[in-house]
């Protein structure tokens, strides 16, 4: 059934000698070294190679290049697979397999091809109508859309091939290789800035649609040849070859991906990445990006055997691959005239060519032949087949251009279906960049706008079509962006000669003028858009270009509508009833051509994905059993199971510990910030909500940071180590946003204040000793007077342990009398050792993070960031007695604000209850007119506490600070049930502070 | 991604900066007869103009100095730079 094609002589792409094989739906084919996959299957006589998105219809290679709606690939096997590959620019390799994605169980038999014939129920919109009712139903729904919707599949397994990632700097970066970027880059490198040229394609030269065409006396093949070799010698010149431009940044910052082999067999990749990021930042930009064609709408466009006209082009030139044999032709411009001639001598028969153009305006087409069957003013209406086209139907086109029925139809039977509705310049990248792409109400073709500075187009990207202006006119261009960077060149070597190839005057063709029962006029292929759901889109109230692309989802996906977006923009126009300029083109936004996530991601993957903080003890922790919590890129140690224990049997454990005889936990990940100069004093000041100026050398005092909205912002003790240097302490997680808030501060508010700060989180280690033996354990180990008398809760002094100068705090976040130990760090894992020994005496117990927080919050202290989270201020905590009465602080006047000063704001409470609650359970109550429980607050934190032998909860309520001992509830919602709980104090544990100053 | 030049690094990727939203908001001296309104207006309200923009970064992966620069918000351009606390017309 599928018959070889029998390649023609004059190719110029593939190399005969060199034939390969490869397979398709685990069928195999032979192709040639050179061969795109689209271009061996129409060799091999393919044409159904895909099913559409949405009806599952058949379809067949539309295109040449990333502008291919149908074709879409899964290519390789495994952890090589690649989902969504245009089968139009994936190139061969022996051995390459590649299969058809969207089909179930496959691609002829397919069972949801059924949507084709029920397509009345999947109007534009429908996922939104179809799917919302009944809710309970909606599992099935999802079910059944996920194994129909999915393009191709994810890869089984991790990618083993590796990406790289570079920074690039030039003066000139030249997009697209075609005739007119290559003489951009020319006149550029000439004058010595340093250029990079670089294209999608294996090779400069562009699509070489003409093979007739000639620069110079020369084929176009052999004069891009002879450009691209003067490019290479040239040492300012850089030429990136299978390199797209997907993302063009403020500044000229574009991003380029580089395919480096993904053309090679993966077993003879050897140690080449498989693709790059090239990250360039680029003087001036020029965009050679060349030219996309537009289709034509009308009934059955979409059978395999329709194509655009350039696409059968680049197959008869560049592949030697005559995809039909009895031809139809419709378009609007003189590349119809270039292609008949080529089928022609391909050896094709022309059946008929629709010309829409009146005759007088299109017989100036230089290849234009009187003997050609050619219909004026016609186009096609409709195509009739099955699996592919067997005949074509052709309509009258208005001059509005707009396809109604002629009185007497005539079918064409034909193989193949060319179609050209126009070209309009690829913009995407130069309207990231800023330009404007501007639809043209009388010409109806769009142009590039507002160009920003330092941003050029040439060649047809810039509406340039004929082959010696687009020459000319990059020479020129490539002089210009050159001497912007500074240099100068002075080439006089203009093209004189050069063949002819305008496209002539253009007629429009946009649709169908009148049609009922929604006829199958695909819009958008790729999406299985039709005309009907534009005025579907229109009569639902869909205005807005930006909307009606989401609603009908024209131009999404892999293929972003490259070949239908103006015609869809048209049409909508008419059914709003406006210009089409008023509409307007959706955003072009990044990425041109779809990117993989490796090239994103590089070589930041697993542990290189984000750097690992590990403490001077984490390797003690390791090997004594500690199981480790992330707390921003810190590794803490949460808790140290014994043989057998649970978490929860090990936090009993340790908490025990702690409050009956001694603790040891590691606390080096606590932010350390020394504050210098003489006016330390003023700033803290400013910096905290308490009163720091007075306090006296050896003396720490708890603070309290707000932001300037009065928010909580961190906690921690900041010490006075001498006159003018202070010693501050922030937690784990904001260490960098306090030292960052505090620079901030000094030199943009306040640089007049001396005063430098330098964080010293990484110089010191803190070994915490906590519970009623820690005295005794430093007493044992130090010299010092550890008498209460003589070294009170919140002093410090400077004590010699084992020959090494410590700094130990008496601070307590355990309630419980306690030590931190500051150690130089290279010194810490050495004096934990000796303290593990020592305390052994004294039953030592290392504790984790779980129990810290068990402690805290028996004791009543926040935890920043878990019990306050941007909203809460000091007087919701209850801590007014932070609050100095005299003198300004960051936050104070905040506090002051209708807001933050009403009644009815949530405050910090304790909660006893029966059982443990889940974090951020809401606590609900009957209040005022409602007649079932409303959420008047919520739990932050929720233990089992060991001390108390009970759960306990800290939360935020309504007015909570004046409701102890009144009852709530906490609900569990995902349990459908509450659980009674008292307000209490959050201060669960001693709240005299006997233990703590004991 | 911005070039954005640090009066002490030149030319630098934005990647390298935080933002610090508008330049020369100075914090109001908090007495009892500054108004909700006044605090609101350096708390909450910023010009947010469409065109030329004078804002503050940081060199928070560099040098880490805050400095100003006048930015064009439509397109990016930057026009100059110069330290925190001098005069926009000392430097240009
Ligand atoms: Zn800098």
């Amino acid at each position: 059934m599928r018959n070889k094609i029998r390649r023609l002589e004059q190719i110029d792409r593939v190399d005969r000698d060199k034939p390969i094989k490869f397979y398709f739906n685990n069928r195999a084919y032979s192709a040639f070294e050179g061969d795109t996959l689209a271009s061996a299957l129409l060799a091999n006589g393919v044409k159904l190679v895909s099913r559409s998105f949405k009806f599952h219809r058949p379809r067949g290679i539309f295109g040449s290049w990333y502008e291919e709606p149908n074709a879409l690939v899964q290519t390789g096997l495994r952890s090589d697979s690649t989902p969504n590959q245009r089968a139009t620019t994936v190139e061969l390799f022996d051995g390459l397999r590649a299969k058809s994605v969207n089909v179930w169980p496959n691609l002829h038999f397919d069972i949801l091809s059924i949507n084709d014939k029920i397509s009345s129920i999947f109007p534009a919109g429908f996922y939104y109508k179809t799917f919302m009712w009944p809710h309970f139903l909606w599992p099935i729904y999802e079910y059944l859309i996920r194994h129909s919707a999915g393009l191709g599949r994810v890869p089984e397994a991790p990618d083993q091939s590796s990406y790289e990632k570079q920074n690039i700097h030039c003066d000139i970066l030249v997009i697209g290789g075609g005739v007119s970027g290559l003489a951009a880059a020319l006149s550029a490198a000439k004058s010595g800035a340093r250029t990079i040229i670089v294209d999608d394609r294996a090779e400069l030269g562009g699509p070489k649609f003409d093979n007739k065409a000639h620069i110079s006396g020369q084929s176009i093949k052999s004069f891009t040849s002879h450009v691209e070799h003067i490019l290479n010698k040239n040492p300012d010149c850089e030429i990136f070859t299978r390199t797209s431009a997907f993302m063009h940044g403020d500044h000229n910052f574009i991003v380029l991906n580089q395919k480096v082999s993904d053309h090679i067999h993966p077993e003879l990749r050897g140690n080449l990445p498989r693709e790059r990021l090239l990250k360039v930042r680029a003087g001036q930009v020029i965009y050679a990006t060349g030219a996309l064609e537009r289709s034509l709408v009308f009934e059955n466009n979409d059978r395999p055997g329709t194509m655009l006209c350039s696409a059968v082009s680049e197959y008869i030139n560049n592949f030697g691959i005559c995809p039909g044999k009895r031809v139809v032709i419709s378009g609007n411009n003189d590349t119809i005239y270039i292609l008949a001639r080529d089928l022609l001598n391909a050896g094709a028969e022309i059946v008929a060519i629709s010309d829409a153009r009146k005759r007088e305006l299109a017989v100036t087409a230089s290849e234009f032949n009187k003997d050609l069957p050619v219909y004026f003013e016609q186009a096609p209406i409709k195509t009739h087949g099955r699996q592919c086209v067997r005949a074509v139907t052709f309509g009258r086109v208005s001059s509005d251009g707009f396809i109604s029925a002629l009185d007497k139809n005539k079918k064409f039977e034909c193989d193949l279906l060319c179609l050209s509705g126009g070209f309009d310049p690829n913009l995407s990248l130069f309207c990231q960049s800023g330009g404007d792409a501007v639809f043209n109400n009388e010409s109806s073709l769009i142009y590039p706008n507002n160009s920003p500075k330092n941003v050029h187009l040439v060649g047809s990207s810039s509406g340039i079509f004929c082959l010696r202006d687009a020459y000319n006119n990059g020479l020129k261009v490539g002089i210009r962006a050159s001497e912007l960077e500074g240099f100068s060149c002075s080439l006089k070597a203009e093209l004189e000669e050069c063949s002819d190839n305008n496209l002539g005057y253009f007629q429009p063709v946009w649709g169908l003028s009148s049609v009922h029962k929604r006829p199958k006029d695909f819009v958008d292929l790729h999406n299985d858009v039709i005309g009907d759901d534009i005025r579907l889109a229109v009569q639902e109230g869909y205005q807005s270009i930006e909307h009606f692309k989401r609603y009908t989802t024209t131009g999404m996906g892999p293929d972003q509508g490259k070949t239908g977006n103006i015609n869809a923009m048209v049409l909508l126009a008419k059914h709003l009833g406006k210009k089409v300029s008023e509409i307007g083109l959706t955003r072009y936004r990044a990425p041109w051509v779809p990117v993989t996530f490796g090239a994103f991601a590089g070589r930041d993957l697993g542990i290189l994905s984000e750097p690992i903080r590990k403490t001077s003890l984490h390797y003690w922790h390791e090997e004594n059993g500690a199981i480790f919590e992330d707390v921003g890129q810190w590794k803490r140690p949460r808790y140290y199971p014994q043989a057998g224990e649970s978490i929860d049997d090990a936090v009993v454990r340790e908490c025990h510990g702690v409050r009956n005889e001694l603790g040891i936990f590691d606390a080096s990940t606590l932010g350390k910030i020394e504050i210098s100069g003489p006016d330390s004093g003023k700033f803290l000041n400013r910096i905290y909500t308490n009163k720091f100026d007075n306090l006296s050398i050896g003396s720490c005092r708890y603070g309290l940071m707000l932001k300037e909205d009065g928010m909580i912002m961190d906690d921690g003790v900041t010490s006075r180590l001498d006159e003018h240097n202070w010693f501050m302490t922030t937690t784990t997680s904001n260490s960098s946003l306090v030292f960052n808030w505090l620079d901030e501060w000094l030199q943009c508010e306040w640089p007049s204040l001396k005063v430098f700060i330098t964080s010293v989180t990484g110089q010191w280690s803190n070994i915490t000793i906590a519970g009623p033996n820690s005295r005794k354990l430093l007493a044992e180990v130090s010299d010092i007077n550890t008498e209460n008398s003589h070294f009170p809760h919140l002093t410090w002094q400077a004590v010699n342990l084992f020959n090494i100068e410590c700094r130990v705090f008496r601070i307590s976040f355990t309630g419980e009398l306690s030590y931190e130990i500051n150690v130089p760090s290279q010194y810490a894992q050495f004096i934990w050792n000796r303290l593990i020994d020592i305390g052994k005496k004294f039953s030592i117990t290392p504790f984790g993070t779980e129990t810290l927080h068990v402690l805290r919050a028996e004791k009543g202290y926040i935890a920043v960031g878990h019990d306050t989270d941007g909203t809460v201020t000091p007087n919701d905590l209850g801590l007014v007695k932070m609050l100095k009465s005299d003198g300004d602080y960051i936050g104070r006047r905040s506090l002051y604000r209708s807001d933050t000063s009403r009644e009815g704001r949530l405050q910090f409470i304790g909660l006893l209850l029966d059982e443990r609650v889940p974090e951020g359970a809401p606590i609900v109550e009957i209040k005022g007119d409602y007649s079932s429980r409303i959420k008047t607050g919520y739990v932050s934190s929720s233990y089992y506490s060991p001390t108390l032998d009970s759960p306990l909860a800290l939360g935020f309520l309504q007015d909570g600070l004046s409701r102890l001992g009144d009852s709530v509830q906490v609900a569990i919602p995902v349990q459908g049930r509450n659980v009674d709980a008292k307000i209490v104090s959050p201060v669960f544990y001693d709240p005299s502070g006997e233990r703590l100053n004991g | 991604m911005l070039l954005i030049p640090c009066p002490w690094c030149g030319l630098r990727a934005e990647s390298e900066f935080s933002s610090g939203g508008e330049a020369n908001i100075s914090r109001p001296y908090v007495n009892n007869d500054l108004s909700d309104n006044d605090w609101a207006d350096y708390l909450f309200y910023r010009k947010n103009p469409k065109g030329w923009h004078q804002e503050q970064w940081h060199h928070v992966k560099g040098c880490r100095r805050w400095f100003n620069v006048e930015r064009h918000t439509v397109t990016h351009e930057i026009r100059k730079s110069w330290p925190m606390n001098s005069s926009s017309d000392s430097n240009d």
